[in-house]
């Protein structure tokens, strides 16, 4: 255990370490530097504690400008240059050669899906469990429970849904549940509304609430401004894309000859399998957005409620258009927060599949590139689109931040 | 809420069915990985793990006792014995025969109590398994083979965990993996507090100029991808000569865990009561003092709310571990890292599989559900409003 004892040392020398420099600096500092004593005593305090500020500080920035600021230049400059010419310059190179990489535009659109899917069912799950945990006796435990996967590592959660997802030849006992489950249809009616009506239904409520929101967007303004109207003109276009893709899956999937009665190896079915690992973040993910939500849900002040159901609104009714509204601006926190790790996922795919069967990602094709094939230069210029698709809601935190703290 | 006007929902029954398949549909996965990290290899290819909670009807192979229990009666040889006695991979516990058969093409030809006659053979198996072998020829060394449907309770081993925990075998020992986790994850923890606390006493009590632009600068390294730091950072540990090891896998948790800590601890001391402080100032206490004696007690909750989640963080962590940590010897693997590997060592393999990701989930669950207030104040308080 020669390694934990090296830990132990570190925690000790690491913390013993840093309380010793912020006690002898801040000594050194009203003792040597600017004694409050002597003839210049009052200069001196303030002198002291102009500086102090920047002793309490200096670690944290230093840690950060060296492991965060840092690597944002270096890996913007890495991105331009070329490892094996001696880091020589090469302009955007690198750049033309990833887009040129079909497997990066497997990425890109695999992320794509993730961005879309994962937040809308992390978020909705939550909202759902939330509401409905909200109302009865034992909701502290069905909260903790579904909140349970927050502790679990990805990699423990990809090999807890590899069991779920696995595959054992026909005609021997199925061991993974999903397979079990899929041998029980046969192609009935039973079969027919559970695998085709249900799902399409699903997407049919899907595009009604994208339409809705189109049409939400498209809405007149009380004092329109063009900016505005381009940006709500792009969220109605993108909705409306919503719409026509979710309309067209559920033509698909009406018309669709399922493979009943055949165990599948349901992670190298190509397109769909980004699905079956989506289900493991939106596992994992739904406790965080139903925690944060049921805390903003609980924070609605009760006569607005109140108010609506005395003017003889259903349950429904108070929660789409009395309590989803006044939670907005949360649903739209965890919304993003949920994206923000999304962008970043790498673990699940990495385990699973490790981006085979046309399941890759950003993050994982970014590993790829630094470890695999020790292609510098691409490996930063995807990073770098992973900081650019993140960097819009680094603006929006930022801006709201300090619009806050005014 | 739905009893305000004094009439309470008829759909109240309908919730909590609701609730209780969302919180089974969420528990069952880890169920799965639990349920099956406590049966062996055999049980796990034989039936899915939700059938292992109920008896079930298993068939089995198995052998009767060899030419060394023999023994000659009259120009036959009988071999007498008990079926789940004898044959260490029988099922063990309350079994019951329900049938059995001498050949695999009729698993289940015969009854208990049946006496199966092939060749010069014969063989009766009782419901207990006891059993009544008599051959013309003298037996094999191996015995007869004979296949056994039998009725199984539910039975559970800790082998698995003996095997992955103490066995010692180096592909599948999580024993080193476990150690070299905690050795990452304790002062990983630890000093990204110290200094965080520090920087957030300044950035909440402290009057400097540039303090709004340090914070706008916190939120926005917040959401930083840790992607981008990975070259530039692995490149500077190689070039000043810590290269892949402890002290650059605690330095790199210390950097990526800065901001959220910064970003907590400072929201929770700034919404600490003014008056505490400036009182103390007045009574000639200096800012080392003030931190050390009010504001670090008082912001215990914040404190143990981003610990929690820098520890949940470090634990799970397999990329930072990937690129900071393990080298080419493997010595310094993580459990993370190790499960990805036994996935591709032992991908069939559930039973290691599930005991060795238990084995690293353990930890994280007892400390999310003794903490889980903490984690979830920090939560509320983290998420950018």
């Amino acid at each position: 255990m020669d390694a934990a004892l090296l830990g132990l040392v570190t925690v000790v020398v690491g913390v013993g370490g840093c309380l010793a420099y912020f006690y002898f600096s801040n000594l050194f500092l009203d003792k040597v530097l600017f004694p409050a004593s002597g003839p210049n005593a009052g200069r001196n305090i303030n002198r002291a504690n102009q500086i102090r500020p920047w002793l309490f500080l200096f670690p944290a920035i230093f840690a950060l400008g060296l492991y965060l600021g840092y690597p944002v230049v270096e890996t913007l400059r890495l991105s331009l240059t070329d490892r094996d010419a001696g880091g020589a310059f090469i302009g955007l190179a690198n750049y033309q050669q990833m887009f040129g990489e079909p497997k990066f535009w497997e990425a890109m659109r695999n992320n794509m899906l993730w961005l879309i899917v994962v937040p809308a069912a992390s978020t909705a799950f939550g909202l759902l469990s939330a509401q409905l945990t909200d109302r009865i006796g034992w909701g502290s435990i069905a909260k903790s429970l579904i909140f349970m996967p927050m502790a679990i590592s990805f990699v423990g959660a990809a090999v807890i849904f590899k069991l779920i997802y696995d595959t054992r030849a026909e005609g021997q006992e199925q061991i993974g549940i999903l397979n079990a489950v899929w041998l029980q249809f046969e192609g009935g009616v039973g079969s027919f509304l559970a695998l085709k009506l249900l799902p399409a239904l699903a997407l049919l409520a899907f595009a009604a609430l994208a339409g809705w929101l189109a049409w939400l967007m498209l809405r007149p303004l009380r004092r329109p401004t063009v900016p505005m109207w381009i940006l709500r003109g792009i969220g109605a276009a993108f909705a409306a894309w919503l719409v026509i893709l979710s309309l067209g899956a559920i033509v698909n999937i009406i018309g669709a000859d399922l493979p009943y009665g055949q165990p599948q190896t349901w992670l190298t079915i190509p397109f769909y399998n980004n699905f079956f690992l989506m289900v493991v973040l939106v596992w994992i993910q739904t406790g965080f957005a139903m925690v944060i939500l049921s805390a903003a849900l609980r924070g609605i002040p009760e006569e607005t409620v109140e108010a609506a159901i005395v003017d003889g609104a259903s349950p429904l009714q108070v929660f789409f258009k009395i309590k989803v509204p006044q939670i907005m601006p949360t649903i739209v926190v965890v919304w993003t927060t949920i994206t923000l790790v999304v962008l970043k996922v790498f673990d699940i795919v990495y385990a699973m599949t490790n981006g085979q069967w046309e399941t890759q990602v950003l993050a994982n094709y970014m590993f790829d590139k630094l470890f695999r094939a020790n292609d510098w230069g691409v490996g930063s210029a995807s990073a770098i689109i992973i900081m650019l698709l993140v960097s819009p809601i680094l603006v929006w935190n930022v801006w709201n931040a300090r619009k806050e703290m005014r | 809420m739905d009893n305000v006007v004094g009439r309470k929902s008829g759909l109240t029954w309908a919730v909590h069915i609701s609730v209780a398949l969302l919180v089974m549909l969420w528990l069952f996965p880890t169920v799965g990985l639990l349920v099956s990290s406590f049966r062996t290899a055999d049980q796990i290819s034989a039936s899915g793990w939700w059938a292992s909670l109920f008896p079930a009807e298993q068939t089995v192979q198995v052998r009767t006792g060899g030419a060394d229990v023999a023994r000659q009666e009259g120009g036959v040889w009988i071999v007498e014995g008990n079926l789940f006695v004898d044959d260490p991979a029988a099922p063990k516990g309350d079994v019951s025969v329900e049938s059995f058969g001498v050949s695999s093409r009729d698993v289940s030809a015969f009854g208990p109590g049946e006496t199966a006659e092939f060749g010069e053979e014969t063989l009766t198996v009782n419901e207990d398994g006891s059993y009544r072998y008599t051959s013309v020829e003298e037996p094999g060394g191996r015995g007869q083979r004979v296949f056994v449907t039998a009725e199984v309770p539910p039975d559970f081993t800790l082998a698995n965990y003996r095997q992955v925990l103490f066995s010692g075998n180096s592909t599948d020992s999580m024993a080193k993996a476990f150690f070299n986790t905690l050795t990452v994850t304790v002062p990983a923890t630890i000093i990204p507090i110290v200094i965080a606390a520090f920087a957030a006493y300044a950035l909440a009590w402290m009057d400097f100029p540039g303090r709004a632009v340090l914070i706008a600068c916190v939120v926005g390294l917040l959401v930083v991808p840790l992607q981008l730091a990975l070259i530039p950072l692995l490149k500077l540990h190689l070039g000043i000569g810590i290269g892949k090891g402890y002290l650059g896998v605690w330095l790199a948790h210390t950097g990526f865990g800065l901001p959220l800590a910064i970003y907590l601890l400072r929201n929770y001391m700034v919404g600490l009561p003014r008056d505490i402080i400036e009182n103390a100032k007045v009574d000639g206490a200096t800012d080392f003092q003030i931190f050390t004696r009010i504001i670090l007690p008082l912001s215990f909750p914040a404190l143990a709310s981003f610990a929690i989640f820098q520890f949940l963080w470090t634990w799970n962590d397999l990329l930072v571990a990937k690129v900071f940590l393990i080298d080419a010897t493997g010595e310094t693997t993580v459990m993370t890292n190790q499960i990805v590997e036994l996935l591709g060592t032992r991908g069939g393999n559930w039973e290691i599989l599930a005991t060795a990701a238990f084995v690293s989930i353990a930890v994280p669950l007892v400390v999310f559900f003794a903490m889980q207030r903490y984690l979830v104040r920090g939560l509320l308080a983290g998420s950018v409003k």
